[in-house]
């Protein structure tokens, strides 16, 4: 299930799941490996997408429509005669960027939230905690929703939709890992040392706590691309022309019954990425905390 | 038992800030899109008179908290304003349509139980097993496929090359109802599975390195019935709090479901509502959704302290 709170349990059992491992080298981790080498051929694609497509994505050609795969087209044509492996190698562009890009925002804006909460503590954790709740209140999907139709379609009412939902997630982790933390002897003793709580909290507690955020991060990125896909198929996402995967699968569902891969393909290759996005993020969990835990 | 109950005052009273801050940002949503409220709410095509009389009506010439007030003071006589296209109150149309979101959602809640405890079961007999490998990767790939495109592989398989389920649709009467939900809650349950299995594979792991199970084994217990009285029992205790906030989220997946196969339920209303720009209506099935939400995680606490009589809300602050 693709919702914050889904992750965030799923995340937040894991975690409770974590056992010491031994150190062993980043080659030597295998979930880490086949996530970089999905992920890596995936960047691939997108950036060579000029070069690797065998025609342009939105070149039409109504004498050529709705084709089975042939020698010429190996994913055959859709219903405006377009290339579909074209199309799918150029949507690698758009998903891959608006997946990944998507969770800067809510990282760095519910980090801070959550830092400042968890630190400070009193009345304002209590503020920013009952803020936190009321946006959690909203489903992903209703709120991303109702967002993109106020703020109009396009790239960046996505961002803007995506990181009001989901930067409560990233406020949570961060003000519990700083509430235990703060009780640490270093932060104690940067505080007796009389640094500033400003300097305290960037500089000290900052580069403990945000490793849990950054292992977060990557399955919200896996929630972002399913996020991308999904406004695609309900025709809220990018504008066509544009080759995205999940407007891909809306026009593929059109003629299941004839041309059954166009539905089909563009969703295996969104598993695949999710896939490779979620080995990335265990990998980088077994790098980032390995020996933090009793 | 009742004494463990009387966190109940003190819990709806931490909801009340909570509801009231749902409320503001559903209230600013009209706020913030460009343009007029009166005519958001009303569309273009409303006359002057009609846009000058919601104007007076909403307050709109009003200070924004006098306007707040009178949000919450139509939200108190349950008026959601009318739909554009429909003509009729919010209200209504969202009531009507709740019966069949909230079916599905309970139909996939139980069936999610079906796929998952079971599969958890089998994960952590022997953790790092073969079956746990299996069922891990399931919950890894599971959680990687978008629901809608889920929904669309049962419709080709089920309906389509075995021809065994409706493509779409709702039937008109009980056993219908069943028989035409059966597909959409699977997709649903096999969306919200892997959160389910890795919850109650973790919590299954701990209580089989419990005392009281060594006990039972050695008392003869073993196999299903060891699992089904000893180990579910306890390890479901704190999957219930993850599936009890799950189930407000689920009806956000819902809505998506709803489009590929064609119900009546609050996610097509508000997708329609959405082509259409019927503002009321996306605003009143949003705040709908949002309360219900703030509802359910009560409920969630209530049930998780009558299963477990070692949960006290009242005697300790919750995180």
């Amino acid at each position: 299930m693709t919702t914050p709170t889904a992750v965030l349990a799923g995340y937040q059992a894991k975690r409770r799941a974590v056992r010491p491992r031994s150190r062993k080298p980043w080659y030597k981790n295998g979930s880490l490996v086949a996530g970089m080498t999905i992920v890596g051929l995936l960047v691939l694609m997108a950036v060579l997408a000029p070069v690797i497509a065998p025609y342009d994505p939105i070149q039409q050609d109504l004498t050529a429509t709705l084709q089975s795969p042939s020698a010429a087209h190996w994913l055959g044509t859709d219903k405006f005669g377009r290339d579909v492996l074209s199309r799918l190698i150029w949507g690698a562009r758009v998903n891959l960027r608006i997946g990944f890009l998507a969770v800067l925002i809510p990282f760095v804006f519910g980090s801070v939230l959550g830092g400042i909460a968890g630190y400070f503590g009193g009345w304002i954790d209590a503020i920013i905690m009952r803020i936190v709740d009321v946006f959690f209140a909203f489903p992903f999907y209703v709120m991303v929703i109702a967002l993109v139709f106020i703020l109009g379609a396009g790239e960046a009412s996505i961002y803007l939709a995506i990181a009001a939902v989901s930067w409560v997630s990233y406020a949570k982790i961060v003000r519990g890992e700083v509430l235990v933390a703060k009780k640490q002897d270093y932060v104690v003793g940067a505080r007796l040392g009389g640094m500033s709580h400003t300097r305290v909290l960037v500089r000290h507690i900052g580069p403990n706590v945000l490793s849990q955020a950054i292992i977060y991060g990557m399955s919200d990125i896996v929630m972002d691309i399913m996020a991308v896909v999904t406004l695609g198929y309900l025709g809220l996402g990018i504008a066509p022309p544009t080759a995205e995967w999940g407007s891909m699968i809306l026009d593929g569902q059109e003629f299941i019954t004839t041309l059954w891969q166009q539905a089909t393909i563009p969703g295996l290759i969104v598993v695949v990425t999710s896939l490779g996005v979620s080995w990335l993020g265990d990998g980088l969990s077994d790098l980032l905390s390995p020996d933090r835990r009793k | 038992m009742s004494s463990r109950l009387n966190f109940i005052p003190a819990r709806l009273l931490q909801a009340i800030p909570v509801v009231f801050g749902v409320t503001l940002l559903v209230f600013f949503m009209a706020h913030l899109l460009p343009g007029d409220p009166a005519i958001a709410m009303l569309g273009d095509k409303a006359t002057e008179e009609r846009i000058a009389a919601l104007r007076t009506q909403l307050g709109l010439d009003q200070p924004i908290w006098v306007q707040y007030g009178i949000f919450l003071a139509h939200l108190g006589q349950a008026n959601l304003g009318d739909s554009l296209t429909y003509g009729r109150p919010v209200t209504e149309l969202v009531l009507r349509a709740v019966p069949v979101t909230l079916s599905l959602v309970l139909f996939a809640l139980v069936l999610s139980m079906v796929i998952g405890i079971p599969l958890a079961g089998l994960a952590a007999t022997r953790p790092n097993g073969v079956n746990d490998l299996a069922v891990r990767t399931y919950t890894l790939v599971g959680q990687g496929m978008p629901q809608f495109w889920v929904g669309i592989m049962l419709i080709l398989f089920l309906s389509l090359k075995l021809r065994l389920f409706p493509v779409g649709g709702y039937g008109s009467n009980i056993t219908d109802h069943v028989y035409y939900l059966f597909v959409p809650a699977l997709t649903l349950a096999i969306a919200l599975s892997p959160t389910l299995i890795r919850s109650l594979r973790s919590s299954t792991i701990n209580v089989l390195g419990s005392e009281y199970i060594a006990t039972a084994r050695s008392k003869g217990s073993g196999g299903v019935a060891l699992f089904r009285q000893h180990v579910l029992r306890n390890a479901i205790i704190p999957t219930v709090s993850i599936l009890g906030v799950n189930l407000g989220y689920l009806m956000g997946g819902s809505i998506i479901i709803e489009k590929v196969f064609a119900l009546p339920g609050l996610g097509s209303l508000m997708l329609n509502a959405i082509f259409s720009r019927d503002f009321p209506t996306i605003q009143g099935v949003t705040l709908f959704v949002a309360l219900f939400v703030v509802l359910i995680g009560i409920l969630t606490d209530v049930v998780y302290t009558l299963l477990d009589p070692r949960v006290n809300f009242g005697s300790k602050e919750r995180e």
